[in-house]
């Protein structure tokens, strides 16, 4: 069965393929169709995955600098930022500052130990696809995004704090 | 004090029902324990020696009698009668069963209050000077900005895994009442010289394993940059902390690996980039709006003395004893604060029975505008009182043993739940305050030796503080017997400093001796009016030393 991702708030089946480190060995040579490589494997090999003329994806690792890609966005059709564990935070600022700071606007991708209590917090950061670990069921876990309607502060989904919109609906109210 | 609105309702109604369905989850076995176990951290449920402990949030220590009442109600229903008052004034439950949390949960939303980010690596309930709105020296009301933090700190998704807990204090008098020194970021209000308020902001403070005393990262921030300032110390904190060793994990190690001048830098640099036009830029508006619930009481216009209450001092020495220690000037005429003591011999510091809340809850409806404090000294506080009601709240307060005349004494003990309910405790911390209790149970003898700050933790964590106590006491773990380490010299304030380690461990039963013998010294030592710790800071260790382990060669080899 093909893995499964969530994509817009709907589960797909998922066609890229993660190479390197933790899924893969970057030493072999890349699989057919759209692949998701390490930092380091993009910075020594652009120009051969250039040549390939396929969809080509990044994914950094917790420690890994966002500004090291800032130029080469426009290149990718995926940013996945991978989860050793899912109480390692690193990648939630990650997400903000590729989306506010470099301007991401494509595909932002969580994976690695990723699980459905995690979803809300991680769609503020800005991230817009969720592989989840393989034990989490995917469809039970879209109603996660909906656990809050308030929320206090501004973040990647929405900048603006609950403050601006009370003392809006309070102007409109008077 | 702050009330919800309907969003504030609705946030606590979802988080309710975001852990019932966590929980559900958990007990189906859909999730495990390594994935459950943050989840229920951030609400406050930690699993303990006996049964699970939560911690519930009392934001920056204020309540209200209707709150209490729900807290005793609690107590009473799902625990064994008592709740536990902590040093960062929350309250802990030491008995409540996992399946019925989302149920304690639901009830404590009725009051609108939660246990939210009371635990976990996260941002914690924010702690501020417990006489916050009364004092004399006050600049501002601190409490509009702790909930303006309070808010932006709830639920934020940034910082929700961080590397270790994180926790905020701010003060807004001069006076530090709210260990801004101690804390991972310290704010502290001042006004500069063109008269404009705004906060000094420290950093990197804390006790724990590594004590370290915070720095000052800027000496002054307008205070409408308070949340985009502390967006950026947590973001740096969260890309660059220390995620592999939970004992290098809080920022203080971070701050002291990277030094505070690169700190600041990378700090300030991020703090540049993200302020500019930020939404998070407080309004004077939203300030204004969280501040009208700050609102001055609605006091009367009385004069600064009742005769009532002079001719009471004059008449009863047990009376003016208590007003001595336990009451407190307030900056209305006519109106002091009045501290409540959880430092009767013989109870856990701390403790409250049910019974004892419903009763101060009653106290705070007659004497005090229906409204009460819990201090970080692990006692309650009146702030609002008339001079003229003292007399009749101190009868009261003493049919309930809350009136023990001890605050800023050594029987004050400021003590965690250490080993007789925490599970990582070394070793017991709460007969440790009894037996010391029981010895200098004199009170002539106790107002002689003066003010004086006593603090026990069972371990390292340093839940009692122990590190800024006058003198301060860490159970410590030797092959598997307790032990108990003394230190000396600490203290908490502007001043804030860290105990100095007197020598060798020594034994449970030891313990009322050794204190004994650091009293001796130091009443030997005393200039008048001066208080052990300035004797201790005057003189130094080593004489106390001399007096705890007898010669002093001695002890160079023990
Ligand atoms: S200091 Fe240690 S023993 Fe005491 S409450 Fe904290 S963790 Fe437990």
């Amino acid at each position: 069965m093909p893995e499964r991702v969530i994509r817009g708030r709907r589960v797909e089946n998922d066609v890229w393929q993660a190479i390197g480190q933790p899924h893969g060995d970057a030493t072999q040579p890349l699989p057919q169709g759209p692949v998701l490589v390490p930092l380091a494997y993009w910075r020594e090999h652009r120009d051969l995955l250039a040549a390939r003329r396929q969809p080509i994806g990044v994914w950094l690792a917790p420690a890994d600098d966002p500004a090291a890609i800032a130029d080469d966005l426009g290149r990718f059709s995926v940013v996945a930022i991978h989860f050793p564990k899912f109480t390692d935070g690193r990648g939630y600022s990650t997400a903000a500052l590729l989306r506010t700071r470099y301007g991401y606007r494509g595909e932002l991708r969580a994976f690695g130990d990723v699980g459905r209590d995690q979803l809300f917090y991680l769609a503020r950061c800005g991230f817009d696809s969720f592989k989840l670990a393989p034990h989490h069921d995917p469809e039970a876990a879209l109603a996660s995004f909906t656990d809050f309607s308030v929320r206090y502060q501004g973040s990647v989904d929405d900048p603006v704090p609950l403050f601006r919109k009370r003392a809006v609906a309070g102007r409109i109210a008077r | 004090m702050y009330r919800y609105d309907s969003y504030d309702h609705a946030l606590v109604a979802e988080r309710v029902a975001q852990f019932r369905d966590q929980t559900r989850r958990y007990l189906a076995g859909e999730l495990t324990d390594d994935e459950f176990r943050p989840l229920r951290l951030q609400n406050g449920l930690y699993i303990q020696r006996h049964a699970p402990m939560l911690r519930v949030a009392v934001p920056y220590g204020l309540l209200s009698s209707r709150q209490l009442r729900m807290l005793a109600h609690i107590a009473r229903k799902h625990d064994r009668g008592y709740g536990h008052f902590t040093t960062r004034q929350n309250i802990q439950y030491n008995w409540p069963r996992l399946e019925e949390t989302p149920d304690i949960l639901a009830l404590l939303a009725e009051v609108e209050m939660h246990a939210i980010q009371t635990s976990g690596n996260c941002i914690r309930n924010i702690t501020t000077d417990h006489f916050a709105g009364v004092a004399a020296d006050e600049i501002i009301d601190p409490r509009p900005l702790a909930e303006i933090l309070r808010q932006w700190s709830t639920f934020h998704p940034e910082f929700a895994y961080l590397p270790r807990k994180f926790k905020i204090a701010l003060n807004g008098a001069e006076a530090d009442r709210a260990a801004v020194l101690l804390h991972d970021i310290g704010l502290h209000v001042i006004r500069n010289a063109s008269g404009e308020t705004g906060l000094r902001v420290i950093v990197g403070g804390g006790m724990g394993r590594t004590p370290i005393v915070g720095h000052v990262i800027r000496e002054f921030l307008p205070w409408r940059h308070m949340l985009t300032y502390c967006e950026a110390i947590l973001r740096v904190y969260n890309r660059y902390g220390r995620r592999d060793n939970i004992y290098k994990a809080r920022i203080k190690i971070l701050v002291k690996a990277l030094g505070i001048e690169e700190f600041a830098r990378q700090v300030e640099a991020e703090w540049e980039i993200a302020r500019k036009d930020s939404p998070a830029i407080i309004t004077q508006e939203e300030f204004d709006r969280v501040a009208a619930h700050f609102e001055p009481q609605a006091y009367e216009s009385l004069p600064e003395m009742d005769a009532s209450y002079v001719q009471s001092l004059a008449d009863s020495r047990s009376f003016s004893r208590w007003a001595e220690r336990n009451v407190h000037p307030h900056r209305r005429a006519g109106y002091a604060s009045v501290t409540l003591s959880l430092k009767k011999t013989g109870v856990p510091p701390g403790d409250a029975t049910d019974a004892q809340m419903d009763f101060v809850a009653d106290l705070a409806d007659r004497y005090s505008f229906g409204e009460l404090r819990v201090s970080h000294e692990q006692n309650l506080i009146l702030a609002d009182v008339r001079k003229r009601d003292l007399f009749a709240l101190w009868q009261a307060a003493k049919s309930q043993g809350l009136a023990t005349p001890n605050v800023g004494l050594l029987t004050n003990i400021v003590c965690c739940p250490g080993g007789d309910f925490c599970s990582l405790a070394n070793a017991k911390s709460i007969p440790i305050a009894e037996a010391i209790q029981r010895r200098f149970d004199d009170l002539d003898y106790l107002h002689d030796i003066g003010e004086l700050d006593l603090n026990i933790s069972g371990c390292m964590n340093s839940c009692g503080h122990h590190h800024i106590g006058h003198i301060g006491i860490l159970g410590v773990d030797k092959q598997g017997a307790e032990f108990y380490q003394v230190s000396i010299g600490g203290r908490q304030g502007n001043q804030a400093a860290l105990g100095q380690v007197i020598g060798p461990s020594f034994a449970a039963s030891d313990m009322p001796d050794v204190v004994a013998k650091l009293i001796d010294t130091y009443i030997g030592e005393r200039h008048e009016d001066e208080l052990f710790v300035d004797t201790v800071q005057r003189i130094g260790v080593a004489p106390f030393k001399a007096g705890v382990y007898g010669n002093a060669k001695e002890v160079a080899h023990a």
